[in-house]
């Protein structure tokens, strides 16, 4: 005696139904023209990073990775890169690159209002919160399926795919940055006559940066872990390389683009988690990031400075 | 006189229900019957009071006493469950957001007790917060920042960050972000409190220094009474919730209105509170000119005095003990210019009582002067020490 044998729910046939019989007919327009300013800002930045010549390139990469995370990180970054184009993967890497610089940027710009909005309203959360949990737990299998019926093959696919699994942290972090800024902070804000605006931008924002760009880090780590699985929806890149070393048992193959996804994933880890050191807490906007980056003043340089 | 700030009648009751509290209250029962049974809590129960333009007005109690919800009604931090809060007349409870807005950029600035600075801005970013706020450019509001930084001795500063600075130069730049909006009204919720004792009353005089010079509407919030009394123009104690008593410093220690406000008051330094003027004597001089040994001696012997003061017409000569003066007339008739004293003891009304006690060691009565070095009266020795000693002998 089982309870299948007095009831068996048909879920998978609702689902089937569902989707089939009703989201794809009736929405795939809608989710398609989705699709557009992801495509657009995918082959731009595509487009920019395989016409610029791979010294340019590392030269532009070591300096960001030196003027935010210090020499050794910069160091690092050359000798990866020269490693990735002697292994022959340079332009997939670059493919790589641009995909889950997208993937972030959408996330980024989806997640942190979303994350604002949560952090000003415990409705708003109560709601979010099992969908974010929903989002990180579910195999990313279950939904590669629906979004090819919606959405197709290829690399904008592979790329939705890549932010439905990599948004939470971003939103979650900036929850929680926002949340944990001090009250005290709040209402001398509020007591000097700030507007919301005003209060987000000038206090809110800034105090729980280091929090969000945590959150950005996690997010484009997750990001990174997406590009072997987008490949099996028709993403490129070095997931692609994976993917088909792995279908043809070509070992080598694999282990190549393997090797350039880790030296990309340790690149970029170290570079958003120095955006995220307490120096940045201070200089967060992005024309004064942009200003410490160019000054003369190395990273490490400033914090002595203030110890001394 | 039209008050700067006046309360009328607030209640604050935090909780779901607030009108059954209400209810209850005017019943007459008490905050802590209300919350056994309905569960609310009375912040705030019928506060009245009228803040004078240029008048630093302490709010006194202790934690829970409902002072803090009080003074955050002032800029609207807290709504209150009713009664008005009139700031130069218009009612705060009744504002809109943009009002509410304009009157804490412009008339209302605000200290708080933990500094609240924010950490990611340097001193005079954080002194221009207001003025930002304001939409002021930013060459002009550096200019005040560094303005509103210099009354309070930290220009130098302006481009460290709050936590390179000591607990006292961060309440400093917390005052100086309060100033910069050149407010009407300043609200000090405990900035002192978590500073250190001698910090503490360094930061007093300065206050007090500072105010001498700015006259402006300032509402201070303690949980010392010792502060208080040496900040205050006039105190508000608060109990429960509830106002028990409002007055200047002098009024409070020597009538307090009930036994709480006594019990607080037993045990502070009446010699700090009180000024030579409230043991002041009438000076009852005698004239250099008319009187003689003869008649001083008899004018002592009548007032029961040990020395009095001698006029030389309006200028004080100085004084003559009655033992002086009978030794010299059993020396056979000196006259009353020879035994005057000149090197008497003399100080202002406005001296607290501390002050005076080097001035009695001499034994004579001290000469009160006021302007143009005129007599206003006298101190005698035994009436600094009846005064000190008063109520705490009837405490005892």
């Amino acid at each position: 005696m089982r309870p299948s044998d007095l009831l068996t729910i048909p879920l998978d046939d609702w689902v089937n139904s569902f989707v089939r019989d009703w989201l794809v007919p009736n929405f795939r327009p809608f989710f398609r023209s989705l699709q557009w300013p992801i495509t657009q800002v995918l082959n731009a930045l595509d487009g920019l990073l395989n016409a610029t010549p791979m010294i340019v390139l590392t030269a532009v990469l070591a300096f960001i990775a030196w003027r935010t995370a210090g020499r050794s990180v910069a160091i690092f970054t050359i000798i990866a890169l020269v490693f990735i184009d002697m292994i022959g993967q340079w332009p997939e890497t670059m493919t790589t690159l641009s995909m889950v610089v997208t993937a972030v940027l959408f996330c980024t710009v989806l997640g942190v209002p979303l994350g604002i909005i949560a952090a000003g309203s415990d409705r708003f959360q109560a709601v979010l919160r099992p969908i974010l949990d929903i989002m990180q737990t579910i195999p990313s299998f279950v939904y590669l399926v629906p979004i090819v019926m919606l959405f197709g093959v290829g690399m904008v696919p592979g790329i939705i795919a890549t932010i439905i699994f990599a948004l939470p942290p971003i939103i979650r972090l900036t929850n929680l940055g926002i949340r944990n800024v001090r009250h005290d902070l709040i209402e001398a804000a509020n007591a000097f006559g700030s507007t919301r605006w005003q209060t987000l931008w000038e206090v809110q924002l800034p105090l729980a940066m280091r929090t969000i760009m945590a959150g950005l880090n996690q997010t484009l780590m997750l990001a990174l872990s997406m590009v072997v699985i987008a490949a099996l929806i028709g993403a490129g890149g070095l997931g692609l390389t994976v993917y088909t070393g792995l279908g043809r048992l070509d070992v080598g193959n694999a282990m190549a683009g393997g090797i350039g996804i880790v030296l990309i994933a340790i690149i970029l880890d170290r570079i958003t988690q120095a955006l995220g050191e307490a120096r940045q807490m201070r200089r967060t906007s992005l024309l004064q990031t942009l200003r410490s980056m160019i000054s003369t003043a190395g990273p490490g340089k400033q914090t002595t400075e203030r110890a001394g | 006189m039209k008050a700067k700030v006046e309360a009328k009648n607030i209640f604050k009751i935090f909780g779901d229900d607030p009108k059954s509290a209400q209810n209850m209250l005017e019943e007459g029962r008490s905050k802590e019957e209300i919350f056994e049974a309905t569960g609310l809590t009375i912040g705030v129960q019928d506060a009245s009071f009228a803040v004078q333009q240029g008048e630093i007005f302490v709010i006194m109690g202790l934690s829970g006493s409902g002072k803090s919800t009080l003074v955050r009604m002032i800029n609207g931090l807290i709504a209150p469950t009713s009664g008005e809060m009139l700031v130069d007349g218009t009612d705060i409870a009744n504002c809109s957001p943009q009002q509410m807005r304009e009157i804490r950029r412009t008339k209302v600035a605000m200290v708080f007790q933990h500094f609240a600075l924010f950490p990611h801005k340097t001193v005079g970013e954080n002194a221009a917060y207001g003025l930002k706020i304001k939409g002021m450019g930013a060459a002009e509001r550096r200019e005040r920042a560094l303005a509103a930084l210099e009354q309070v001795g930290l220009r130098a500063h302006a481009d460290s960050y709050p936590d390179e600075l000591s607990g006292g130069m961060q309440q400093r730049v917390g005052l100086a972000r309060g100033l910069a909006a050149e407010p009407e009204v300043l609200l000090m919720d405990e900035p002192f409190s978590a500073l250190d004792p001698l910090i503490r009353s360094d930061m007093q005089e300065e206050l007090l220094e500072l105010q001498r010079s700015m006259k402006k509407t300032i509402i201070f919030i303690t949980h010392d009474l010792d502060e208080a009394l040496t900040l205050g123009d006039r105190i508000a104690i608060m109990h429960n919730g509830a106002i028990v008593q409002i007055g200047t410093a002098e009024e409070i220690v020597d009538k307090p209105a009930d036994d709480y406000v006594a019990a607080f008051t037993k045990d502070i330094d009446r010699s700090r509170v009180f000024t030579a003027q409230s043991v002041l004597s009438p000076a009852e001089a005698i004239d250099l000119s008319k009187d003689t040994a003869a008649s001083a001696i008899e004018r002592m012997e009548q007032l029961n005095r040990d020395a009095i003061y001698v006029l030389d017409g309006d200028r004080i000569a100085g004084t003559v003990t009655y033992r002086d003066l009978t030794a010299s007339m059993r020396d056979n008739g000196a006259a009353l210019s020879d035994a005057i004293i000149a090197d008497y003891p003399t100080t202002k009304s406005t001296t607290p009582l501390h002050e005076l006690y080097p001035l009695c060691e001499s034994g004579l009565p001290i000469a009160i002067v006021g302007r143009k070095g005129r007599l206003e009266g006298i101190v005698e020795p035994q009436a600094v020490l009846a005064k000190v000693a008063s109520d705490s002998d009837e405490a005892a």
